[in-house]
């Protein structure tokens, strides 16, 4: 082969490259809604027990049912008889960008709020919060974080998590290995298989992960908690009109006292699909939000 | 030692025909897009206008360079918003299905595209001379003389070629769909029963692939006594 | 829909404060090239053999040579990849797997993708040196073996010399595919360049400008792959064969 036709290859790049930042500029999603009459939910598929699949592959969990009341606000806001719901998957990784390019109109999941993604996106009033421990073997001795020292450690990639837990072992030197796996699911899986003696991750998902396991008394969630992180539902930037409706909703689900309903749905009772108890019992922050909603983040 | 739970698959069953029936209908559309497609390109590829033939060569060379998975990724996330503000398509909420089809068919065409000019080239010079000289015009002699001889040859290899595609399907997990890989996944994901999911996935796509591959060896063997 | 585009971002010292975002890339870029490079010197010297094990007239040892190839081109490679990092150390004596998996995990996710990457190619070259193998005229063998050669030296002077030259075109095309079926290896946490993209997807929020960085790395690859196997095609070319000029 010659070389023009690698020049031409190297032209489409370019041209493609210029022509990416042209994307269309659409504020005002309240006014999409309206006019379509349809509105699409970004949901997790595993993150129990917040937003995922049950065994009949209906969405469900926590943060499910905020997003369902923000969709309601919605629909009466805008005088709607009838608003379809579509619903779409996301992953970890893929969550922002199906936010920023209006795949998604809003998500609900296990999202933190924090200042670099809200250069990118917008947060609505917090939903949930959390601190960020560590899951265990049960006789496996280890209390907390420093005891971490010199083993394999496993944490899920593209989390917060992950953040803190490679810096922690970059600043206090600590000779740890860590694993940064695909989901939750290998994570725990990792952590299953001996190849790592703790799991660090949001206290709540760990109790998700541990109502799956095959034995769940096997398993404890211990450490002090290395930081805490408020969940969001995240909706598109510069909509100020869209989210005061979504911020509205989840403040009067939280004033009129639903917040603790739906919270001991999940946290205080057998959930799908194995009718496993979390047990995680309200937490000050979480106390302290119910009473004062806001939209801050921690960091 | 491991221990081993199967309990999940029963109950997870419905879920993954479905799985697979997305699976299959990517597979299909992508090989039909993807020979059609391929077809031109190799044409173009081998025309005697110059720009043609760069601009096949060019495309081949980029798809072929770039991994499905970052093909996939740009067809989930940046291309439909390209073509949204360039041509002001409406906005689309559900592009998983529609992006990978296209994906996967383009990707494809230019592997396929390969296949089929190496298969034209294998019919000899004179064939396409001895048309010519019939008065047949060149997409006469292509349509009528060339291509039919070519196929026959390539069936196998395009064949083979849809058994990779197939098991390539499973990279779709990067925009989430729910292909017969993320089915399993996901299930063994919420059920913390990866281990037993993956292996009974593999087991699965072993048995079609192999049947499929063995059917292949069985019409090369007619091919070559025919 | 106010994407804000920002290029500088690579040159930011990372989150956890250990390189710039650059940095990160370029160990990505270094784990693509050291992964694929030895995974394909495997799946060279073990497609080879089985290859060659393809052609011989022993129906046991030509059974057994398509078994394993078919074994292995018939599993997409992210079940195999499952396979080999999650499930083979648990087939293994308790002691001797409890001791690997407590082992550096960065090693393990190595191993698991070389040999995945290099057992999933060796099963492709295989097919090429045996289509290879059987485009030679069957005189060549039989002349070999009238002139007094063992079957053993008739592939190793005759067969062999030519059907490597032939099939290096071929070859290519499958060294080419491991660079980019190594993209796969980051769904176990392996931090090659896909995986390192994703990361920075995760850690700035810019996911466009590291998926355009990610795939020109790719093209980069390839461009040297390819003008590299072109030079090499140049001097192997047997006149008289397609290609032979």
């Amino acid at each position: 082969m010659t070389n023009s036709p690698r020049l031409a290859m190297l032209a489409m790049v370019a041209t493609t490259l210029l022509s990416a930042p042209a994307f269309a500029q659409d504020a005002g999603t309240l006014k999409k809604i309206k006019e379509t009459g349809v509105i699409t939910l970004g949901h997790r598929e595993s993150s129990i027990p917040f937003s995922y699949y049950d065994d009949k592959q209906q969405v469900i969990g926590y943060s499910q049912e905020f997003m369902l009341k923000a969709v309601e606000a919605i629909k009466a806001d805008q005088k709607l008889d009838k608003l379809e719901i579509k619903l779409m998957p996301v992953t970890s990784a893929n969550r922002i960008t199906l936010i920023q390019n209006g795949t998604v109109d809003i998500e609900c999941g296990s999202t933190t709020n924090n200042t670099e993604r809200q250069k990118q996106v917008a947060f609505s009033n917090t939903i949930f919060v959390i601190g960020t421990k560590l899951m265990v073997k049960k006789d496996s001795g280890i209390k907390d974080f420093p005891d971490l020292a010199g083993k394999n450690v496993v944490t899920t990639a593209g989390t917060t998590s992950e953040r803190l837990l490679r810096k922690m072992n970059e600043d206090k030197k600590m000779g740890m290995n860590v694993i940064s796996a695909k989901d939750h699911g290998e994570s725990f899986l990792t952590l299953e298989t001996g190849r790592a003696v703790a799991f660090m991750m949001d206290d709540a998902l760990l109790y998700g992960e541990t109502a799956k396991a095959k034995r769940p008394a096997d398993w404890d969630v211990v450490g002090t908690a290395q930081s805490k992180e408020a969940y969001g539902c995240m909706v598109r930037k510069d909509d100020a009109a869209f989210k005061k409706v979504v911020d509205s909703a989840i403040a009067s689900v939280m004033a009129s006292g639903d917040a603790v309903k739906i919270y001991n749905k999940w946290f205080m009772a057998p959930i799908p699909p194995k009718g496993l108890n979390l047990n995680m019992p309200l937490s000050d922050e979480m106390k302290a939000l119910y009473k004062a909603p806001n939209d801050k983040a921690f960091e | 030692m491991y221990e081993f739970d199967w309990s999940s698959i029963p109950g997870a069953l419905p879920f993954l025909v479905q799985g697979m029936y997305i699976s299959l209908e990517i597979t299909a559309i992508a090989i039909v897009v993807g020979i059609v497609w391929g077809t031109l390109l190799a044409m173009m590829r081998l025309s005697s206008v110059t720009a043609l033939s760069w601009f096949a060569a060019g495309y081949v060379n980029l798809f072929r360079a770039v991994p499905l998975v970052m093909v996939l990724l740009w067809f989930f996330l940046m291309i439909p918003h390209m073509l949204e503000s360039i041509f002001g398509f409406p906005r689309g909420s559900d592009m998983r299905l529609g992006s990978a089809i296209a994906g996967f068919a383009l990707f494809e065409a230019a592997y396929y595209s390969e296949i089929i000019r190496a298969g034209i080239q294998s019919v000899s010079k004179g064939q396409m001379a001895a048309a010519n000289a019939l008065g047949m015009t060149y997409g006469q002699s292509m349509r009528l003389v060339v291509l039919p001889q070519a196929f026959r040859n390539m069936v196998p290899l395009l064949l083979t070629q849809g058994i990779i595609l197939f098991q390539d399907t499973s990279l779709v997990y990067v925009s989430a769909l729910a292909d017969f890989f993320g089915a399993a996944y996901k299930v063994g994901d919420r059920d913390g029963r990866l281990v037993e999911m993956l292996l009974f996935a593999g087991a699965v796509y072993f048995v079609l692939c192999f049947t499929v591959s063995q059917l292949v060896r069985y019409y090369q063997k007619k091919l070559k006594t025919a | 829909m106010g994407y804000s585009w920002n290029w500088g971002v690579f040159l930011q010292p990372s989150a956890t404060g250990d390189d710039t975002y650059l940095g990160w890339m370029f160990y990505g870029f270094k784990m693509t090239i050291g992964l694929s490079l030895s995974a394909w010197l495997m799946a060279l010297f073990l497609g080879s053999i089985i290859g060659v094990l393809r052609t011989v007239p022993n129906k046991v040892l030509s059974g057994l040579a398509m078994a394993y190839v078919e074994l292995f081109r018939n599993i997409p490679l992210l079940v195999q990849l499952f396979l080999w990092y999650f499930v083979l150390p648990e087939l293994l004596p308790a002691s001797l797997g409890n001791a690997y998996k407590q082992s550096n995990p960065v090693v393990q996710q190595f191993l698991a993708a070389m040999i995945c990457l290099g057992l999933f190619t060796s099963a492709r070259v295989a097919e090429q040196v045996r289509s290879g193998i059987s485009s030679l005229p069957p005189g060549q063998k039989n002349a070999s073996l009238a002139i007094g050669f063992t079957l053993a030296q008739t592939y190793r002077y005759v067969m062999l010399p030519m059907a490597f030259r032939l099939v290096v075109p071929p070859l290519t095309s499958e060294f080419l595919n491991i660079f980019k079926n190594s993209a796969v290896c980051s769904t176990i946490g392996l931090l090659e360049l896909a995986a390192e993209g994703r990361q920075l997807v995760d850690y700035t929020a810019q996911p466009y400008e590291s998926f355009i960085a990610v795939t020109l790395a790719y093209l980069l690859i390839n461009v040297v792959v390819m003008f590299s196997m072109r030079w090499l095609e140049a001097h192997v070319r047997v006149p008289g064969y397609i290609g032979g000029k």
